[in-house]
């Protein structure tokens, strides 16, 4: 890679890599734009894309998320926000595992789809936009439901985010993510309601959460509007965030209810 | 007994937010839920004083009692 290093140097402005010549030096050193972001990064020198980063990620930092890889388990109203959100962060690795196409019932609420893509694979779509919103992210796209025995789709991810629509199916990724030590940052939602926590291994909180079990919660009824699941998914980034950077645990053995109709959150303790 | 019931988001609809009642000694909070005409499926999350509870726990007097319902979309 002789000459990437003097070249980013001569091309970055205030500390800032341009996105032209990103591409310049993936075309021209003839590596991936991952690549040159991450050899960016570790020069301390910032692609110009995560300029309003800044003053709240380091470039270190920057550079953590562009190593870090998260599984976003269901790629509905949840899961279309968090790749969308994480993807703009700038974090390297997306794996986004579904089963499903879009619907047209998917439209009021879920950001990946239009009418457009009616029927086509939501990974499929997913993979397509994470595409053009930020070419140096790669997306996994796994196209099948997560199930207790697939626990290789979770191999080399730092955390899992939670963007199921069953409570079976997140009481199973619950305890696969014990078995393997990784952090699941759950969220659900039902009409103007909603709640985040997050499953450390040593912390289990799922549990508690649907410690009456049941077929479905109260979206059965509600079903879920535009905003819920933005919300939602937006705090389950920022816990993401601070779990890839070791900024994490004030949310350890908790959950926060959200009510958007009351325009309330409340702190729940689960730790005892 | 008194017990003292918090509901929260769609529980609230119909019922109240805050609420005292008299119950029985020695009931227990599946009493409390089915009394108000909630569905124990559709419960989620039970706090009592504060803490996690299930609706098998017997109530005492003075109790606080937080009802919020199940929430499982994504």
């Amino acid at each position: 890679m002789d000459g990437l290093g003097p070249f980013l140097a001569s091309e970055a402005v205030d500390g800032l890599l341009p996105w032209a010549a990103q591409v310049q030096a993936a075309e021209r050193f003839n590596i991936g734009l991952a690549a040159v972001e991450d050899w960016a990064l570790a020069a301390g020198i910032l692609p110009a894309r995560y300029a309003r980063n800044r003053q709240t990620l380091s470039v270190q930092q920057q550079l953590t998320l562009c190593r870090s890889a998260v599984a976003v388990v269901g790629c509905g109203g949840l899961g279309g926000y968090l790749i969308e959100q994480l993807a703009r962060l700038g974090v390297g690795r997306i794996v986004a595992i579904d089963p499903d196409c879009f619907e047209e019932h998917n439209l009021n609420r879920q950001i990946l789809s239009s009418p457009a893509n009616l029927g086509e694979a939501k990974v499929d779509i997913a993979r397509r936009r994470v595409a053009s919103i930020n070419p140096a992210v790669v997306l996994v796209a796994i196209r099948a439901a997560f199930a207790p025995g697939r626990e290789d789709m979770l191999d080399g991810v730092g955390v899992v985010a939670d963007g199921l629509d069953t409570i079976a199916g997140r009481l199973d990724l619950a305890r696969t993510c014990r078995r393997l030590g990784l952090a699941l940052v759950h969220g659900a939602i039902a009409g103007w309601y909603g709640q985040i926590a997050v499953e450390y291994a040593d912390a289990p909180v799922l549990e508690r959460l649907y410690a009456q079990g049941g077929e479905g919660g109260a979206e059965r009824r509600l079903g879920n509007p535009a905003f819920t699941p933005a919300v939602i998914a937006s705090l389950q980034v920022a816990e993401i965030c601070k779990i890839l950077l070791g900024l994490d645990g004030r949310l350890r053995g908790r959950a926060i209810r959200v009510d958007l109709l009351d325009m309330s959150f409340d702190d729940i303790n689960l730790a005892d | 007994m008194r017990v003292t019931v918090k509901l929260f988001a769609s529980f609230r609809a119909g019922r109240f937010v805050e609420a005292a009642g008299d119950y029985a000694p020695g009931a227990r909070i599946a009493e409390v839920i089915d009394a108000l005409g909630i569905k124990a499926p559709d419960v989620g999350i039970i706090m009592m004083d504060g803490r996690h509870a299930t609706a098998e726990r017997v109530l005492h007097d003075g109790a606080r009692l937080s009802l919020f319902p199940l929430l499982g979309g994504g």
